[in-house]
Order: structure tokens, then C-alpha cells, then sequence
């Protein structure tokens, strides 16, 4: 019956009603039920003691800073993340194999690892801070460290999106472009760039939005301060610690908002990204 | 000089500054995980990884992976099944929704089912007077997991089987094979790569979650702690070593992930989404 309503046209491949049925059934129950509980609770929240915690100074700064790190950091594996995929799929060199598995790191290795491992590079004692903290940059403990942490985890985002758009992109523009007189790096901006620029949008987007909730990398290296080095997923949890759900409910929603936004502009940037690609 | 490529020496800065920044961002950070381990030499790393706290919770978190994983599993080969094989209204809708669990924040997927399971919950009364416990318990922990990991599997294998099309089932179908043995012999052995490929992923995450899992657990040492909770707790203690020994292990599993995960992309390419052409 469900499938005579759905369905556009009938097929002789069965079980249909079976596998959209647990679809449907598995999507409800971990996701879609447990995800509009948030709303429901918000929405039975008087205003005004939503607007308390969710627009308090304390959470204006902890989005503040999760949306200015994450940007930043967005920003940076824009500029590397691109470097690194051209140099992957346009340069041999010895050991690229292993360098390109490399780049999925952030994906396999668990964001608790990577922030302790990152807060014992960077702590005034470790690797690097040993070197940078003398010269007076401190990252570990300050915002400049949940940046550093949020680097880590978006740029494969970036480098996989950009990589196949890099590889598909045909000689023949760039050699027409050079038989016209363009030099090497007026090719680059002009023809080159354009044409990636869907797919190195799309994947700051991504990590942008990845980075946007991340908490594991984050906690360890941040310093964790109110007002200075709190991120907004912390200060959720922050709250639920001290036993206050509404308020944890109300940053979430705004968090929860946030990623909605996130997501419908990342599939309109995909959209446009595959009819570039198809044109 | 060829006109479509750059002069040697400008190559030869771009390949060293992408790699310096490669091994600054990722290799390091890799590096000290080991390096901090094994800091006080190979008895302490053993140590620290035998201690039953740590036992635990490698318990739990194969446990919570071994539900998590299976279910993950089941829910994407029926979602590409549907998706792949027919057409429907609001497919395209139905794989968004499918995706929705990659963009909320670790933390908001633990906080959810605080609000339906918890004591101050909508069914947490409830549950209480029934004694089932799913906050602080290991039901919650494979609750935010699955709901971390749902999309891995069912986002590799959607791609795939739209690209494979439908002529090979409806051929073993019109000659006259059961559903179940046109899946089995027909549709897995050509998804079996990718597959792999999405329960890896899947794997991985799952073993490694951190955010979700930290809100539902309730830290209750060597009982509700996973290995990266573990860590944490450790960590908070400045039993770094400790701490890294047991990171050691995950971050081990992250590096077979990757290792199997490039083998897969080197031989199977063919057979993995969106690699193929």
C-alpha cells in the first residue's frame, strides 16, 4: 500500500516496502524522533527564559568564538587544502602514495587523540612549544589552539573535494590559454580557479560545519575559559553538568539552527557544483 | 618548457610547503601519540594498557561498536536498496535526512537523548519506575553511536548502486531467482568492496566517538567509559602516559583504517562509488 503511493512506477526488483520500511523505521527512531525532542522541549520553554542562556554574554562570546574559529580555520585549509591537492594530483614525487592516505587522518583518528596530542605539541613545554612560547606565541590554552585544532579536523574536507574537480579538469583549457600568450599564473587565476571554485567552496563548507560542532579535538587544547576560550558545544555541556537542561537546550537549538543552515547552503554549493562539472 | 605545467623550481617550493604543512598538521600530531607512550619505556606503555580500567573499556567499546557497526549495516544496505533500485517521491529528501547526523554538533547527538531517556526526560519517569537505564548505561552509549555513524555505510553504498543500475537484478530476477537470492548473489558481490569500504569508516568512528558518547556515559570508571572517555579521564588525572598508551591503541586502529582504506581505493576502484570513472 505504502509503496502503491510512493512509487513512481512499478518494478519487478521486490522489497520495496521492506527496505524503506526500515528506513523509515531506524531514521525515526535514532534520529528524526530524538532530534525534534530538542525543538519540542525549546518551543514549551517560557521566551524569555530561552532568550537568558541562549543570548547570555556568556553564549554570544562561545558563538562568537565557534564561529570566528571555525572560519578562520575554514579559511587556512582553503589555502593548504588547495595546495595540497594540487600538488597531489598534479606532481609526482616519491612517496605520494602514502602522503595522499595520509590526509584522511583527521577522518580515522579519534578527536580525543588528536587533542591530546595536539595540546602536547603545543603546550609551553612540548615539541613546538618549546620553540614558539620563548618567541612569544602561545597557542596551547588560547583561541589561537582551538584554530590549530580545528585545522586538523577540516582539511580533508577540503583536499577530498577539491581533488577529483583538480584531476577532471582537461589540459586543453590551460594549453589554449597558454597558446593565447597567458602566462602560467594568469591561467591559474583565470581559467584554473574559476573552474575549481564550486568545489573549494563546497569544501571550506564542509569544514566550516565540521568544525562548527567539533568538541573532542577542541576541549583539550583550549583552555576552556569563559568568555574567552569557550566554545559553544563545551558550553552545552557545561550546562548539562550543572544539571540545567533548558539552557543546554537552548544553545543547542541555535547550534542545531546553525548546521540546518549550514546544510541546505552546502547542497545548493553541491548542486551547482555537479552542473558545472556536467557543463 | 612545457606551457601547461610550472618551472622545476617553483614545483619542487609548492611540493615542499604542501609537505611541510602536511607533517606539521598531521604528522606530528601522529608522532607524539607513540612518542608520549612509550616515554617511560615498553613496561610502563604495558602497563597502563593491561591496567583493568583500561581492559574495560576496550570491553565496552568493542561491545558498543559490535551493536553500533551490525545495525549501521543493516540500515545501509536497506536505505540503498530502496533508494537505488526504485523511484520514489522525495528520494533526494530521504538521503538528506540520511546525511543529517554529519552536521550536528557530536555534543547536540549525546544531549538528545538526555532530553527523551534522562531523569528529567520525557520517558525518564517512566523508565525509572520500570528500572531500565539508558542514560549513564551502555544503551546510550549505543544509542549516540549509532546516530554518529548512521550515515557512513549508506552514503557509500547509495552512489554505488545507483551507478550499477538495475539490468542485473532484473535479469536474475526474470530468470526466475528469488529476491533474497538476486541480493545475495547478484547485488552484494558487486557491493561487497564498497561495502567494506563504508563499514571501515564506520568502524572507525564508532570505536573512536568521543563528544556523543561524553555527554550519555556519565564517566562511571572501568563501567561507562569507552577508550577515548578513558583517555580523557586519564589525561584530567596528568597521567599522560597513560593516557597516550591507551590513545596509542586507537590511534593504531586509525593507521589499519587507513592502511586497508588505501588498499581498497588502489585495487578495488572500480568498485568503490564514485572512484570509478
Amino acid at each position: 500500500m505504502q509503496s502503491g503511493l510512493l512509487q513512481r512506477r512499478q518494478s519487478i526488483i521486490p522489497g520495496f516496502g521492506l527496505t524503506f520500511g526500515v528506513t523509515m523505521f531506524m531514521l525515526s527512531v535514532v534520529v528524526l524522533i530524538p532530534l525534534s525532542a530538542i525543538f519540542v522541549r525549546a518551543a514549551t520553554m517560557p521566551v524569555s527564559e530561552f532568550t537568558a542562556v541562549a543570548l547570555s554574554p556568556r553564549a554570544l562570546a562561545a558563538y562568537r568564538l565557534s564561529f570566528g574559529a571555525a572560519a578562520l580555520a575554514a579559511m587556512i585549509n582553503g589555502v593548504f587544502g588547495l595546495l595540497t591537492a594540487w600538488v597531489l594530483v598534479r606532481y609526482e614525487f616519491p612517496g605520494r602514495r602514502i602522503i595522499s592516505a595520509l590526509v584522511d587522518l583527521p577522518f580515522a583518528l579519534p578527536t580525543a587523540v588528536a587533542g591530546i596530542a595536539l595540546t602536547a605539541l603545543y603546550a609551553p613545554n612540548g615539541w613546538l612549544g618549546a620553540v614558539l612560547v620563548p618567541l612569544g606565541l602561545k597557542i596551547a590554552f588560547t583561541p589561537t589552539g582551538i584554530v590549530v585544532a580545528l585545522i586538523f579536523v577540516g582539511l580533508p574536507f577540503v583536499v577530498r573535494t577539491v581533488e577529483p574537480v583538480l584531476a577532471d579538469l582537461g589540459k586543453e583549457v590551460e594549453e589554449a590559454a597558454a597558446s593565447l600568450g597567458a602566462s602560467r599564473w594568469q591561467a591559474f587565476t583565470r581559467v584554473i580557479l574559476p573552474a575549481i571554485a564550486p568545489a573549494l567552496i563546497t569544501g571550506c563548507a564542509l569544514a566550516f560545519a565540521r568544525a562548527l560542532g567539533e568538541y573532542g579535538s577542541v576541549i583539550f587544547i583550549a583552555g576552556n575559559l569563559p568568555m574567552k576560550s569557550e566554545i559553544a558545544p563545551l558550553l552545552i555541556v557545561v550546562q548539562l553538568e550543572q544539571y540545567n537542561i533548558a539552557g543546554a537546550t537552548a544553545i543547542a537549538v541555535v547550534m542545531l539552527v546553525a548546521s540546518f543552515i549550514l546544510l541546505l547552503l552546502i547542497n545548493s554549493l553541491q548542486g551547482w557544483q555537479r552542473r558545472r562539472m556536467a557543463s | 618548457m612545457n606551457a601547461v605545467t610550472e618551472p622545476r623550481w617553483l614545483r619542487w617550493i609548492l611540493i615542499a610547503l604542501a609537505l611541510a604543512f602536511l607533517a606539521l598538521n598531521l604528522g606530528l600530531p601522529l608522532a607524539v601519540v607513540f612518542v608520549e607512550a612509550f616515554k617511560k619505556g615498553s613496561a610502563t606503555y604495558f602497563a597502563a594498557i593491561a591496567e583493568p580500567d583500561a581492559r574495560a573499556a576496550l570491553r565496552l567499546t568493542l561491545l558498543v561498536a559490535a551493536i553500533a557497526v551490525p545495525l549501521n549495516i543493516a540500515v545501509g544496505l536497506a536505505a540503498s536498496w530502496a533508494i537505488a533500485k526504485f523511484d520514489f517521491r522525495f528520494k533526494s529528501f530521504l538521503v538528506t535526512l540520511i546525511d543529517l547526523p554529519f552536521s550536528v554538533s557530536p555534543v547536540v547527538a549525546g544531549l538528545i537523548y538526555v532530553l527523551l531517556f534522562g531523569l528529567q526526560g520525557w520517558w525518564g519517569e517512566w523508565l525509572q519506575a520500570h528500572d531500565v537505564q539508558i542514560i549513564f548505561a551502555v544503551p546510550g552509549l549505543v544509542l549516540a553511536t549509532v546516530f554518529i555513524t548512521f550515515p557512513f555505510v549508506a552514503r557509500e553504498l547509495i552512489p554505488l548502486m545507483e551507478e550499477q543500475g538495475r539490468e542485473e537484478e532484473e535479469a536474475a530476477l526474470s530468470l526466475g531467482a528469488s529476491g533474497w537470492a538476486t541480493f545475495t548473489r547478484v547485488t552484494l558481490p558487486n557491493i561487497r568492496w564498497g561495502l567494506l569500504y563504508g563499514v571501515l569508516l564506520c568502524n572507525a568512528r564508532a570505536m573512536g566517538e568521543f563528544g556523543a558518547v561524553s555527554v550519555v556515559s556519565g564517566h562511571i570508571r572501568g563501567k561507562t567509559t569507552t577508550l577515548p572517555l578513558h583517555i580523557e579521564i586519564l589525561y584530567n588525572e596528568y597521567n599522560f602516559v597513560a593516557a597516550f598508551a591507551v590513545a596509542s591503541l586507537l590511534a593504531g586502529l586509525a593507521l589499519v583504517t587507513l592502511v586497508v582504506k588505501s588498499f581498497l581505493e588502489w585495487q578495488h576502484a572500480g568498485q568503490l562509488a564514485g572512484r570509478g570513472h
